[in-house]
């Protein structure tokens, strides 16, 4: 009954990731998904809070009664997040100014509690924690390819504002393709984050497609390979 | 469920109703606990941040009095564009007037209130302005941004006579200063604002600098000035 660690990893970065099959939490990842930046700064808090609620809810599982288990979650996940929140505010108060109310509402990205409920409710402790490790890093791949595709398209730059998550020294790391910082607009609007996000699934659905053909090819292809 | 006997029923909700209250309570210490350790260093980010945003205005060398504990909060809804008081921080050089910031507001931009820092010398001269907070459509709007275009800077050393009062509007409306391509409202709510200030700055800036703060840090001085 219970899952390897590969399938978990797998699980999470690829087959059920949660920002392009799962498809939830799409309020922050399509909000916050404009550089870069953002998108990995928002993607490493909402796997903080994973990984950190996934382990408690774990460790309590035995404790909690059927019929309280969701208020149980809910306190647990929105204690994780405000402690975050405050976190962020005093060690990386630039990059907090910048997500600003996103961070309060990772409270409210559904695939925490899904997580909760589905996995690490009903799993022991060390399962539940990589199940969340690997689940914030899908998450955050996504909201990173969408970030880096949207400032690029949009901005014409990518890491602008870096310092905002790695210090002053990171001021310089900004790279600008072309001459001034003009591109298509519409990338960096909310219609930008919806078209960017069908493309990643599209793109997704497409490789998988692949995949599967070249799982099965082999298997059709060998009678005729070797005639006898 | 109709031939479970009320006891145990009863004994059961109340177990739950406990364990809940102790995770309350867990979650509760918790925050507490992030809280007082972080407050101080929070309170401290946000009073540098402010201070940042003001030296960039009047530099430190002009002043040598403390802008948080001479800080005054005048109300004047017409002008300053806010329903609640705002901050007026005053720099003074061995107790002689120097500048005054005054956070206003441009109550009329395309999407929203943007949030301003105008500092106006004391001869009346704008010793610059800055936002300080905005919901402006990215691409377009945000040029008002010091981190985006230089426009912001084109107020600097300007007064109410320099251009002429009707004159205190963007090209478009027939007056001095540029608008965006593609956004005219943002730069105008702006140029409007900045102009309100100088004249509000004009009609008080004997009484501004006048009002003292016994109190220092506490901020609660708004009935001192009269109310327009």
């Amino acid at each position: 009954m219970q899952a390897s660690y590969r399938e978990i990893s797998r699980d999470g970065l690829w087959r059920n990731n949660v920002g392009l099959v799962q498809l939830l939490g799409l309020c922050p990842l399509l909000a916050v998904s404009n550089s870069l930046t953002n998108g990995l700064a928002l993607g490493l808090a909402t796997t903080m809070v994973l990984v950190g609620s996934s382990t408690v809810i774990s460790m309590i599982q035995s404790w909690v009664p059927r019929e309280i288990r969701i208020p149980v979650f809910v306190l647990v996940i929105a204690s994780l997040v405000t402690a975050v929140d405050l976190a962020m505010n005093a060690w990386f108060h630039q990059l907090y100014r910048v997500l600003g109310i996103f961070i309060p509402l990772i409270v409210t990205n559904c695939a925490i509690i899904g997580r909760a409920e589905a996995f690490a409710s009903r799993n022991p402790v060390p399962a539940a924690a990589v199940d969340g490790l690997m689940m914030g890093l899908g998450f955050t791949a996504v909201l990173l390819v969408l970030g880096a595709a949207r400032e690029i398209i949009g901005q014409g730059t990518l890491l602008d504002q870096a310092h905002t998550l790695f210090g002053p020294m990171a001021r310089d790391w900004t790279l600008q393709f072309g001459a001034d910082r003009h591109g298509l607009l519409i990338a960096l609007l909310p219609p930008g984050a919806f078209i960017g996000l069908g493309l990643m699934i599209a793109a997704k659905n497409v490789i998988d497609a692949r995949l599967a053909r070249r799982a099965t090819k082999p298997a059709n292809a060998l009678p005729v390979a070797t005639p006898s | 469920m109709s031939s479970n006997s009320p006891g145990p029923i009863w004994k059961h909700s109340a177990r739950a109703g406990v364990l809940l209250a102790a995770f309350a309570l867990a979650g509760g210490s918790l925050l507490a606990l992030t809280y007082s350790s972080t407050r101080e260093r929070i309170a401290q980010n946000e009073r540098e941040f402010t201070l940042s945003s003001l030296n960039q205005i009047v530099d430190e060398h002009r002043y040598d009095n403390d802008l948080f504990s001479d800080l005054l909060m005048v109300h004047d809804r017409e002008l300053l564009g806010s329903k609640k008081p705002v901050e007026v921080y005053r720099a003074r050089m061995q107790g002689k007037p120097v500048a005054a910031i005054i956070a206003s507001t441009a109550p009329d931009g395309y999407n929203g209130s943007i949030h301003l820092l105008v500092g106006v010398n004391i001869d009346g001269g704008l010793a610059g302005v800055r936002v300080t907070s905005h919901r402006e459509t990215p691409g377009l709007g945000d040029g008002i941004e010091i981190d985006r275009s230089d426009w912001i800077l084109d107020f600097n050393g300007r007064s109410l006579g320099q251009p002429n009062l009707d004159r205190w509007q963007v090209q478009r409306d027939g007056g001095e200063f540029d608008q965006f391509t593609g956004a005219t409202i943002t730069p105008r709510a702006v140029v409007k604002a900045v102009k309100n200030t100088l004249l509000y700055f004009a009609a008080h800036k004997d009484e501004l600098f006048s009002v003292t703060v016994e109190q220092p840090g506490n901020q609660d001085h708004a009935s001192k000035l009269p109310r327009n």
